[in-house]
């Protein structure tokens, strides 16, 4: 971006961190990293990135249609992200596997939001550069407002989360058998679709509408890689999720490419490298909702 | 291990329904009289049963008779049309806590990377709000689960994502799981269902084994009665129209199959033990009984 990489790394961190706006960067590329990386590990776990995917592009004609209506785009990416949370929740079909059903209808939530969005630039004329931004990731642009909104729904996120995640780890693994032990699974799903969605428009703010995927994917589908033990692999999920976005934001920050392919380009390597070392060549647990 | 089937009650044709004796245990389940009605068909009526405690009970019939709906309807995850379910003297759903149950399988993944000691650990407080915090309750649950692994045998791959683990070890697993909270019932629907024979007969000695050493009252529903036949105490027998229940030997026979399908079934014995029931009726729309989710 604007700093003059040298090799002596401390000196080039200090340089970079002079500016208040990559401060605010690494503070928000925290925050949504860990929260990615710990919804993600469900969302990969109950094999719900298809709807992960739709409810991180839906951030997008929620960020659009804000700017469209001179609102916060953080108001719009939350708004729109939650709003498809539910309606793919009510909108799914009944019956505990009712995955196909399921897939239909986020297609159909993707497909109109995509359109929707297109529609509020469309609208707001002379917004070209911004759809870029909203699509592939800005980190430039982040408020220390911004990061306050961040980091206080992350904290709401992460505790629903952990009053919840035992039971919804049960009920993503054994459906039949948590219900007959009492764990409400339906009201599970609701519940774990607005964290996704909340997680999917904190995710979006970064990596843009697009590659959303980059956070709440590929760190946590490494770290099932890695290890079987729950505890362990939520750890490494984050861990990797962090150090994905501080490198991605340092060599971002030094060179003149955008930040979302970077994010993108670690996430994937990491995932890559940590296929090869284990010898499992499974595909990415991607969109296997279908 | 092997036993011979022990005598106890009477055949009992439920619909002309004998009461027990007065100095009967007091039942662990009782179903009286039972109907249930699934999308307007009705897949059993008149169905009445007593299990006692640490009895192993085989639920047999044909395919879509509705033997998986009985479980479920002592459970009380299916309404009753009719008649009263029982479970611990309690209506249906009120103590479940007291039942390990195990639904018709339900394989893992292949690629879901969760250990087998994870799930078995799931059965005891997976249904609890809040993090595992680190502290003697932690720890007393992760012995309780080292002892479930070894009393079915999986310590040697109870580590492994279950995922990647065979049939026979994923059911012995999910027996552990089901068997976590010291249930008083434990209730398998087909568990030997796609096993390979070896494995069937292991499985099959170790349900046995658990009935006894653990004094656990086992409900399994089974397609083929051959692999549990030496453990069974009783066994009940579905048809549309009521259930039969007895020793398998007076139930499994000609005659009471006969009068209980009302058409002619004979049942044969091989030279090794073993009982072919030939006629049987398979009953029709087998799918509500295999798609729960439509219930």
């Amino acid at each position: 971006m604007t700093g003059t990489f040298t090799w002596n790394l401390l000196a080039d961190i200090r340089d970079m961190w002079a500016y208040d706006a990559m401060v605010n960067a690494f503070r928000a590329g925290t925050i949504v990293a860990v929260l990615a990386a710990l919804v993600g590990w469900f969302m990969v776990l109950r094999r719900q990135s298809f709807a992960g995917h739709t409810l991180a592009l839906v951030g997008f004609p929620g960020a659009a249609g804000a700017v469209w209506l001179g609102l916060s785009v953080t108001l719009g990416y939350f708004t729109f992200c939650l709003a498809a949370a539910l309606v793919i929740a009510v909108l799914r079909t009944g019956g505990r596997r009712g995955y196909s059903e399921e897939s239909a209808v986020i297609g159909t939530v993707q497909a109109f939001a995509l359109a929707t969005g297109m529609l509020f630039v469309s609208l707001y004329k002379g917004f070209l550069n911004g759809t870029t931004e909203l699509l592939f990731g800005a980190f430039t642009g982040i408020t220390a407002d911004q990061v306050t909104v961040l980091a206080g729904v992350a904290v709401v996120v992460l505790a629903v989360l952990a009053v919840i995640g035992r039971p919804l780890l049960f009920a993503s693994v054994d459906t039949d058998v948590a219900r007959a032990h009492g764990v409400p699974s339906r009201v599970l799903d609701t519940v774990f679709l607005l964290l996704l969605g909340a997680a999917a428009a904190e995710a979006s703010q970064i990596t843009g509408a697009l590659l959303v995927f980059a956070l709440l994917v590929l760190p946590p589908a490494t770290a099932q890689l890695v290890t079987a033990r729950p505890g362990r692999s939520l750890a490494v999920s984050v861990g990797l999720a962090v150090l994905v976005v501080w490198v991605a934001l340092f060599v971002g920050y030094y060179s003149p490419y955008p930040i979302g392919f970077w994010v993108t380009t670690t996430a994937f390597g990491a995932y890559a490298l940590t296929s090869v070392l284990t010898g499992r060549t499974r595909s990415i647990p991607r969109r296997a909702a279908a | 291990m092997s036993t011979a089937p022990r005598q106890s009650a009477a055949p009992r044709v439920t619909g002309a329904r004998v009461p027990d004796g007065p100095t009967a245990p007091p039942a662990l389940v009782e179903i009286v009289d039972a109907t249930v009605v699934l999308g307007g068909r009705t897949v059993w009526s008149g169905v009445g049963a007593t299990i006692a405690p640490g009895e192993f009970v085989a639920i047999l019939g044909p395919n879509g008779v509705g033997k998986s709906t009985l479980l479920k309807a002592v459970l009380g995850l299916v309404p009753l049309a009719r008649g009263t379910v029982r479970l611990l003297g309690r209506p249906p759903g009120q103590a479940n806590h007291d039942v390990g149950y195990l639904p018709q399988r339900r394989s893992f993944d292949a690629s879901l990377r969760i250990r087998g000691l994870d799930v078995v650990r799931l059965g005891l407080d997976g249904d609890r709000w809040g993090l595992p915090l680190p502290g003697p309750r932690s720890r007393a649950a992760a012995a309780r689960v080292r002892e479930l692994v070894d009393l079915v045998g999986a310590g040697g791959y109870a580590h492994r994502p279950i995922g990647q683990l065979s049939g026979g070890e994923q059911q012995r697993l999910l027996i552990a799981q089901a068997l976590a909270r010291r249930p008083r019932l434990l209730m398998l629907d087909e568990p030997l269902d796609s096993l390979d024979l070896p494995n069937q007969a292991g499985v099959a000695a170790l349900i046995s084994q658990i009935c006894r050493t653990e004094g656990v009252a086992v409900m399994i529903v089974a397609h083929d009665v051959n692999p549990i036949l030496s453990y069974l105490d009783r066994v009940i027998y579905l048809g549309q129209g009521g259930a039969v229940s007895g020793t398998p030997g007076e139930v499994i026979t000609a005659a009471t199959l006969t009068r209980l399908y009302g058409t002619p079934i004979e049942v044969l014995s091989t030279s090794d033990g073993r009982l072919v029931v030939v006629g049987q009726p398979e009953a029709p729309a087998l799918h509500t009984d295999r798609h729960p989710e439509h219930a």
